[in-house]
């Protein structure tokens, strides 16, 4: 799971650059007992977002079972706001990928992620998804949708169980409350030089053309000493 | 935070243009028709299925499946490893029913080798089939009825009755979908008096769930409306495409594996085979419901019996497995219909040629004659009601 450990204490982040008003959090946690709630337009607007992230309806394989069953009567993914799953990707905040991702299949993956409205998060759900899993040796099967796509949260398991989705939900919302509206670590939805599609990969003579997305994706260089 | 992104110097950028997906068509007899691509992303199509439908008006005369897109190279991955090893591939096949593929897949090896198997391990064999037979019915009468539309509550209900059976399996084997229990020569663990005793409570009560979900379902009026009549399939067609399960009995046509094999300790079980008459939505899904009432029966039968003994046979070799050449098929009654492994061993650690009969890709091979004449909505509940799993029918 990759998060900063900053981010799962979204209230400490105050405006503590301007002079004379710099709550510390005991300060702000004893104004909250007496009715007074601090906070700044960027919390609100994190808050907000973080608790209703809406996934998009889209199964792949196995672990769309699982993510079913998440948003079923036991693990119920409407604690945390996520149960209103969109069949239409206009309407949907965050693309799971659960499941085995095949070279077929990889660029319509790609053109719902394309036709999603920014903000908009992708978790890759399972091994599968993460690297192609227990099928990467196959020759029709693609080894990480991280290939194409800026993957959030990483969620291992084959399956992951629903409170494994539930936990990577709660990252994902944490790192939501953490991004920043402006600066210059801002996310992409703010920032006026990047676009929200992504190119579709064609289904080429041997392989999908191209094999990745150089802008989301580098082969791991391994380090050598000498 | 990964970097952004900008369309760059990539040959295919932007997605095509809208509406390419839905285009008009000419036919001399129908005149003007629409085509309408659905899937491979739509609610409706239990996985990444496309259906390529031509309408006139709202009357399917066309319907293209494509298959593919979760094409997983499992037979070829089934020659590159060794027997044993292909064991958690065949959980992935049929990913609600992991049991049954295990199953189906001992039995081949059995075949191959001459294995015996003990008595005990028979009997667990059954229980654990036969739960997971409860587990996909509920599933599928809660995923057909969400294509009705009734969103929701069926889905939620046999959902909640298929954790209660994934409990189980998870106490059991350790995990809860892919549970990689049988062994050639028995299965992996011997289940406890504690989890038996649990199954026998989770059976006791089965039936009450079944009657609650039934007086909510069976005799509601606009399910009926929906199902009956809607997607027909004739014997004749159902037998000469090759269809098995509860799609050929729900035609009328009497054919159990449980009954017509008798494999593993069947024969000793009373239960009847349940028969449809109009082979229409409606009994598809009925046939289901009264099958899983069977399977109550068979659980409560092999719970009683169940001997003591070994689970495994104790010169079962699963490790550095090399069977003599020849060749076996082993086929099990699945809960969606005849799951079948075919095995052709050279005397190598690995099969020489190894193929699977998915049940849900023959049974999806006659889509097209049931929605023949039939409206889009109805489409969706007759794919609904063959009851597939993308990950058998692409493997």
């Amino acid at each position: 799971m990759s998060m900063s450990e900053s981010a799962s204490t979204p209230a400490t982040s105050g405006p503590a650059s301007q002079e004379g008003f710099s709550p510390t959090q005991q300060e702000r946690d004893e104004l909250r007992r007496h009715g007074i709630l601090l906070t700044s337009l960027e919390e609100l607007y994190n808050w907000g977002r973080s608790n209703s992230v809406w996934p998009l309806n889209f199964g792949l394989a196995c672990c769309a079972i699982e993510m079913i069953a998440a948003s079923m009567a036991r693990f119920d993914i409407a604690r945390f706001g996520s149960e209103v799953f969109r069949p239409s990707p206009r309407q949907a905040d965050l693309l799971i990928v659960s499941g085995t991702v095949t070279k077929k299949m990889a660029p319509q993956v790609i053109r719902l992620w394309n036709q999603m409205p920014e903000p908009k998060y992708c978790i890759a759900m399972g091994a599968c998804a993460i690297s192609g899993g227990p099928f990467k040796q196959g020759y029709n099967v693609l080894k990480g949708i991280d290939r194409y796509l800026p993957v959030d949260i990483y969620i291992p398991g084959c399956p992951p169980r629903p409170e494994a989705l539930l936990h990577g939900l709660m990252q994902l919302q944490a790192q939501i409350r953490g991004q920043k509206l402006t600066g210059p670590d801002r996310p992409r939805h703010l920032r006026a030089d990047t676009g929200c599609a992504y190119p579709v990969p064609e289904f080429g003579a041997h392989d999908l053309e191209p094999p990745a997305n150089p802008e989301v994706w580098q082969a791991p260089s391994l380090p050598r000493s000498g | 935070m990964t970097s952004p992104a900008a369309p760059s110097s990539f040959p295919s950028g932007l997605p095509s243009s809208p509406g390419a997906h839905v285009r008009a068509v000419h036919d001399d007899f129908h005149g003007d028709l629409l085509e309408v691509s659905m899937g491979p992303h739509h609610p409706s199509t239990h996985g990444v299925f496309r259906m390529i439908v031509t309408l006139d008006g709202e009357r399917i005369v066309r319907l293209k499946p494509v298959f593919g897109y979760l094409h997983r190279n499992h037979e070829k991955l089934g020659e590159q490893t060794t027997y044993l090893a292909s064991m958690p591939y065949t959980d992935r096949l049929d990913y609600l029913n992991s049991m049954t593929n295990n199953w189906a897949y001992a039995i081949a090896v059995e075949k191959l080798a001459g294995q015996a198997v003990p008595e005990r391990a028979e009997y667990v064999r059954v229980i654990l089939a036969e739960l997971t037979r409860l587990l996909n019915h509920t599933c599928l009468a809660g995923f057909l009825l969400q294509d009705t539309g009734c969103s929701g509550t069926p889905l939620m209900y046999a959902f909640r009755e298929r954790e209660k059976i994934l409990d189980l399996f998870e106490s059991l084997s350790g995990s809860r979908m892919m549970c990689n229990f049988q062994r050639f020569g028995g299965c992996r663990l011997d289940p406890t008096p504690e989890w038996l005793a649990a199954v026998r409570q989770l059976v006791d009560g089965y039936g009450r769930f079944l009657d609650e979900f039934e007086a909510l379902i069976s005799g509601n009026e606009i399910v009926m409306a929906r199902t009956q009549g809607t997607g027909v399939l004739t014997p004749a067609l159902a037998i000469s495409a090759g269809v098995t399960g509860p799609m050929l009995r729900a035609t009328g046509v009497d054919y159990d594996l449980r009954k017509v094999d008798g494999y593993g300790v069947y024969p000793r079980f009373e239960f009847r085979v349940p028969l449809g008459a109009h082979g229409d939505t409606y009994d598809r899904y009925m046939i289901r419901i009264l099958e899983m009432r069977e399977s109550i029966q068979i659980l409560r039968q092999a719970l009683r019996d169940l001997p003591a003994g070994p689970i495994l046979d104790p010169k079962a070799k699963n490790r550095g497995f090399r069977p003599k050449p020849g060749e076996a098929y082993g086929r099990i009654e699945g809960p969606k219909g005849e799951i079948g492994f075919y095995l052709i061993s050279d005397g190598s650690p690995n099969p020489f040629r190894y193929r699977v009969r998915p049940p849900s890709f023959v049974n999806l091979t006659i889509l097209e004659d049931m929605c023949l004449g039939q409206t889009v909505a109805d489409a969706v509940i007759i794919l609904g009601s063959i009851d597939i799993v993308l990950g058998e029918v692409d493997r």
